[in-house]
């Protein structure tokens, strides 16, 4: 676990160091993942090492969004004043985007002739 | 000052005392999500955020001081960004094979999340830093949080805002596709995972495995092309 976690931390680290310097919209862990994904396609023993605490960490993902989340407390005046206007974003553009991207995804499909596994 | 006060007073200003009921908080969430049968509706997150949040207001604790107890959950989201690495690598073959529809709804589907959103919520009055805590929402939550901050939105605004967009996407995704008659798993995953991140994508996977897997993809694929898309749909607002 220790040899895992200290790869995925110093692709991070690698990230933020490239995110800054380069000053790129994409955040520091974004970069790391892209590297990571690189380097795990040229290194099948570094999946082999990662794999387990990568599934571990993501199999408890949405604990993380907790503390995140709770600033709510702190937002409650602006949920309140702008309420009626943030319901309707969201559900509208969520919807929308869900509809626009499964049509299009099955147009394209069809258009390619690209099947399903199964 | 009683026994009890003193107490009180160490323990509020120890990381301990807020990292434990952070960790107790979720634990109560995650039961009561699955003493529903898993419904997106009973989502664990928003759980946990509620009793923490009736807890601070009853205990009279400002945010920053629960947050030091709790940074330590907050910061394992970096790594956990890191990490999803390693699902997107494992599916890059199924990526492949359908490179193009993939490629083309993500593009629609992203384009479509964040530029719908900042319309209504412009339309609507909405002031800047609002409208850059919303524009990364269908991103997956450490990714959107760290957007919003580089576009300076408000990230612990964000990190609501994402967790209702998942919600949203997971209550609605089945019905609605079923009543359009889209049949391709392929294509209801994707969409989902663009759209709806984590919370659309375990909602994905209940209903379908090739439209988890998919989910998964669209949800990993989402989290870099909205870091790009963001903030150029917002210049066309501000």
């Amino acid at each position: 676990m220790v040899p895992a976690l200290a790869i995925v931390f110093l692709f991070q680290l690698l990230g933020e160091v490239i995110s800054r310097a380069g000053h790129l919209p994409l955040p520091g862990p974004v970069l790391g993942m892209v590297g990571l994904v690189v380097a795990l396609s040229l290194s099948p023993r570094l999946g082999a090492l990662i794999r387990p605490t990568a599934q571990g960490l993501l199999s408890h993902l949405s604990l993380l969004f907790v503390p995140a989340g709770v600033g709510v407390v702190a937002h409650l005046p602006t949920l309140v004043k702008y309420g009626p206007a943030l319901a309707l974003a969201l559900v509208v553009s969520t919807l929308a985007a869900i509809v626009v991207g499964a049509v299009t995804f099955t147009l394209v499909a069809r258009l390619t002739r690209s099947h399903p596994d199964d | 000052m009683t026994d009890a006060a003193l107490i009180w007073s160490y323990l509020a200003s120890k990381p301990l005392l807020w990292l434990c009921a952070t960790l107790f908080a979720y634990w109560a969430g995650d039961a009561a999500f699955r003493a529903s049968g898993r419904k997106p509706i009973a989502n664990p997150v928003m759980i946990a955020v509620i009793l923490l949040a009736v807890l601070l207001w009853i205990t009279a604790t400002p945010y920053s001081n629960y947050f030091e107890g709790a940074q330590f959950v907050h910061f394992m989201l970096g790594p956990a960004t890191v990490c999803l690495a390693v699902p997107l690598q494992a599916n890059l073959r199924q990526i492949r094979r359908a490179a193009l529809p993939i490629a083309a709804a993500l593009l629609a589907g992203s384009f479509t999340a964040v530029f719908t959103a900042l319309a209504i919520a412009w339309s609507l009055g909405a002031d800047a830093s609002l409208m850059a805590s919303l524009a990364p929402k269908s991103a997956t939550a450490p990714v959107a949080i760290g957007i919003s901050e580089a576009l300076g939105g408000q990230p612990t605004l964000t990190a609501v805002l994402v967790l209702l967009t998942g919600m949203i996407g997971a209550i609605c995704v089945t019905p609605m596709l079923n009543a359009l008659g889209l049949r391709d798993w392929r294509a209801r995953g994707f969409a989902t995972g663009v759209a709806a991140h984590g919370i659309g994508t375990a909602r994905a996977f209940q209903v379908h495995d090739t439209a988890g897997a998919f989910a998964s993809i669209g949800m990993g694929l989402n989290a870099v092309l909205t870091a790009f898309l963001a903030p150029l749909v917002l210049r066309l607002f501000l």
